[in-house]
């Protein structure tokens, strides 16, 4: 594989860039593998880099409904955080923190991993009391956290509405440095790439439509460009999980639903952070390119559409307006929608089955891109060695029957409730 | 933006209302012994299906009332409503 470098780059201006390899083959499915990922997005790429690289697994095949990319890993925010309260969720998150922090390195394909930190911002004394306990315990897994006051918070975001007067009131907010943004297709290409060079096969524009299963055991997959047999199936498909579920006559405690984002032309730089507004459903950065990127709530009922209705829009920018006055000025670039996977307890599911050779990564909520190292990571472990990494055993798909909830945002199972 | 007629007060906006999630969940009997599955599937397992869905909404702005819509789960289009004592088939 040619590596990227600066010296490579001036090598090819000689040639007018017309001479550079593909980023990755574009091979026909082979009628055997020895492990089959389905699902080319973050968590499946990733997931097949990992197999590869650290369990040199490499006669293994990732297949992919659409174009790789196209997903959700091309369609959030771009938010990479570990500020969660529960150890199995924060200690998962940390450790895909630091994959973040060298993936630029590793993968030799800038993904533009930018530590600009975030706010959680509080309206109310509990909320700042609530904070607290979460950035203790946030600190106790080795996660900086720091607790804002309302001055503090004032001197990094000063543009936000600090007025006396406003219904929710800045009370301070907790941030977490650490965070930052990452050029969320770059991470994908990346992944794709690295694993490509290491001999896996990125298959496109091949859908599954069924299984081969026989005494519990998983045989095969059938897909559009054929039959392909294999005894290990990963399945990295959120959004999509339930239709695929189906096919295997599971039931999973999954509900697939619908989140919007949008983001503003672009404006000289204002807001160096990633920021969110703890009293109505809004969180806001700004991209490299100077747009104002800006999400909220799912559209709040179940939808396989990958686009959204206005009402939502119009719902989550109330609530920016409320925190960024100047908002209101900015013109909409563009709003897109993407499929979640809302697990019943708000955290994901990284696990086996009762199917032998059949393992499940799914339920990432609206949260799947920052955990898309430490995904595939862990996924690759618990496929190669056929049991779960102790950084993912908290993601148990029988938590639910046996009591053992991640309930992170204590939400219950309507995760999708607003 | 949906357009949900609502089984006693006609068509009004999405806004008025608030999903209630699948409507084809059945609450295990009272006073019976209920096996650990039977929780299970009725707390948390969903079939979550791509098409036709039948969920619960209720018109939170207006009557009060909840009752059951079947809508398209990848066009958004609402087949029928009825009242929750009303079968949809």
């Amino acid at each position: 594989m040619q590596k990227y470098s600066i010296f490579s780059l001036i090598k090819n201006a000689f040639s007018n860039h017309e001479k550079w390899d593909l980023a990755w083959k574009d091979p026909n499915p082979k009628s055997e593998y020895d492990a089959v990922i389905i699902g080319g997005g973050g968590h499946g790429l990733a997931t097949a880099y990992y197999l590869a690289k650290e369990h040199k697994i490499t006669n293994i095949a990732v297949i992919e409904k659409g174009w790789i990319g196209g997903g959700n890993i091309g369609r959030n925010t771009t938010i990479i955080r570990s500020n969660f309260m529960y150890d199995d969720n924060a200690r998962f998150n940390e450790f895909g923190m630091n994959l973040w922090r060298n993936m630029s390195q590793e993968l030799n394909f800038n993904v533009m991993f930018s530590p600009r930190g975030i706010i959680n911002l509080a309206h109310s004394d509990a909320q700042m009391n609530a904070y607290a306990r979460r950035g203790n315990s946030m600190r106790l897994n080795g996660i900086d956290a720091v607790l804002l006051n309302r001055d503090e918070v004032k001197k990094i975001i000063p543009m936000a509405d600090f007025s006396e007067d406003v219904r929710y009131p800045i009370f301070g907010g907790l941030a977490q440095p650490s965070a930052g943004t990452a050029r969320h297709d770059a991470v994908a290409w990346g992944y794709a790439r690295q694993a490509d060079s290491m001999g896996v096969d990125i298959i496109q524009n091949c859908e599954v439509t069924g299984f081969d299963v026989s005494g519990g055991k998983i045989l095969g997959v059938r897909t559009s460009r054929g039959d392909i047999k294999t005894k290990k199936i990963g399945l990295c498909v959120a959004g999509s999980t339930n239709i695929l579920a189906e096919k295997l006559n599971m039931t999973l405690p999954i509900e697939t639903h619908l989140l919007q984002a949008c983001v503003s032309e672009p404006v000289k730089p204002v807001l160096d952070g990633v920021v969110t507004f703890g009293a109505g459903h809004f969180y806001i950065s700004q991209s490299d390119k100077g747009e104002m990127v800006m999400g909220g709530d799912l559209d709040g009922y179940n939808s396989y559409a990958q686009k959204g209705n206005l009402p939502t829009i119009q719902h989550v920018l109330t609530g920016g307006i409320a925190l960024f006055p100047f908002l209101s000025r900015l013109k909409m670039l563009r709003t897109w929608g993407g499929i979640m996977d809302m697990s019943m307890d708000g955290s994901p599911i990284i696990d086996k089955t009762h199917i032998e050779g059949l393992y499940l990564n799914c339920g990432w909520c609206y949260g799947g891109f920052k955990s898309v190292p430490s995904s595939g990571w862990t996924f690759a472990h618990t496929i190669a060695q056929d049991r779960v990494h102790e950084l993912n055993e908290g993601f148990s798909l029988d938590r639910f029957s046996k009591g053992y909830l991640l309930d992170e945002k204590g939400l219950g199972t309507k995760t999708w409730i607003s | 933006m949906l357009n949900i007629k609502c089984p006693y007060c006609g068509d009004r906006s999405q806004k008025e209302f608030a999903y209630g999630g699948d409507g084809t969940v059945v609450r295990p009997q009272l006073n019976q012994e209920v096996t650990d599955e039977k929780w299970d599937e009725f707390v948390y397992l969903r079939k979550s299906p791509r098409g036709k869905h039948i969920e619960l909404w209720h018109h939170i702005a207006g009557c009060r009332q909840w009752f059951r819509v079947q809508r398209d789960t990848v066009t958004h289009e609402i087949f029928k409503t009825a009242k929750i004592n009303e079968e949809i088939k």
